[in-house]
């Protein structure tokens, strides 16, 4: 049988992997892709400690951080096409101003 | 000791989520973050969560995977792999996301987190619970929650929005 801490030890490696893209990928869909996962782990973890207190307060967190980052998602990928059409490029390094 | 389910989430959770940041192909990083999202919602069937699971698939898999790979199709980048990503940046962040992760897990194993347990006994929430703690207690929160939504989605719309063709059309009326 499954313990808490196995739920928790996939989420801290979840979590390293985000930093990892965040550190080093310069290609601003692959940060997005490290959020969503940064993201997810701690839905994870939240989801492990609901079922092991047991208290439904979780799940509704976890509710509530799903619409969370759709909201961000769908706002982060408007910023990048609005970039893309300034830049015609992806790279983040490339978008020395903010002001065209 | 964990069960054989849980090994095989975890292989693919991790790994799909490796390939999502490290496929030559952006197109094929999108599929397999679905992938990954597909495998935090069997780690909610397992933690008798099913309704966050279903909403996981829905929001993640259905909405925001498919914007993402909609997206990297009108993008066209023309190289993913860029100069700027050079070896000792790599090397810099295979380094800083192993020492989190070292030190995330020794916190972990040396805490009395290890000593928990999970109550095989208690009582599996339904929707019916859930439902009712939406619209009672947390209902200021489901209303500011939507509004946020709304507005994030109106501002994306407005930012995507291209001037230049509505120009055009008005110059011709």
């Amino acid at each position: 049988m499954n313990q808490p801490t196995d739920f928790l030890y996939i989420a801290v490696i979840l979590v390293s992997i985000g930093i990892y893209g965040l550190v080093v990928k310069r290609n601003a869909l692959r940060l997005i892709f490290s959020i969503e996962l940064i993201a997810n782990a701690v839905n994870l973890a939240l989801i492990a400690f609901s079922r092991m207190l047991p208290s439904p307060q979780g799940q509704i967190f976890v509710l509530f951080s799903i619409a969370i980052s759709a909201a961000e998602v769908a706002v982060g990928l408007g910023i990048i096409i609005i970039a893309y059409r300034f830049y015609k490029d992806i790279d983040i390094t490339e978008f020395r101003n903010l002001k065209n | 000791m964990v069960d054989s389910v849980f090994v095989g989430l975890s292989i693919i959770t991790v790994g799909s989520a490796i390939l999502s940041l490290e496929s030559r192909e952006l197109l094929y990083g999108g599929i397999a973050l679905a992938i990954s999202m597909l495998g935090i919602a069997g780690y909610f069937i397992i933690l008798d969560a099913p309704f966050v699971a279903m909403f996981q698939i829905a929001v993640y898999v259905g909405a925001v995977a498919v914007l993402i790979i909609f997206t990297v199709m009108l993008v066209r980048a023309p190289n993913t792999v860029t100069k700027k990503e050079t070896k000792k940046r790599k090397i810099a962040g295979i380094l800083i996301g192993l020492a989190f992760l070292g030190l995330a897990s020794s916190v972990l194993g040396s805490s009395t987190a290890t000593q928990l347990k999970f109550n095989d006994t208690a009582p599996v929430f339904d929707v019916k619970a859930i439902g009712k703690e939406l619209l009672t207690y947390y209902s200021p929160v489901l209303i500011a929650l939507a509004l946020t939504l709304a507005g994030a989605v109106i501002g994306a719309m407005a930012l995507a929005r291209r001037e230049d063709i509505e120009e055009k059309n008005e110059s011709t009326n």
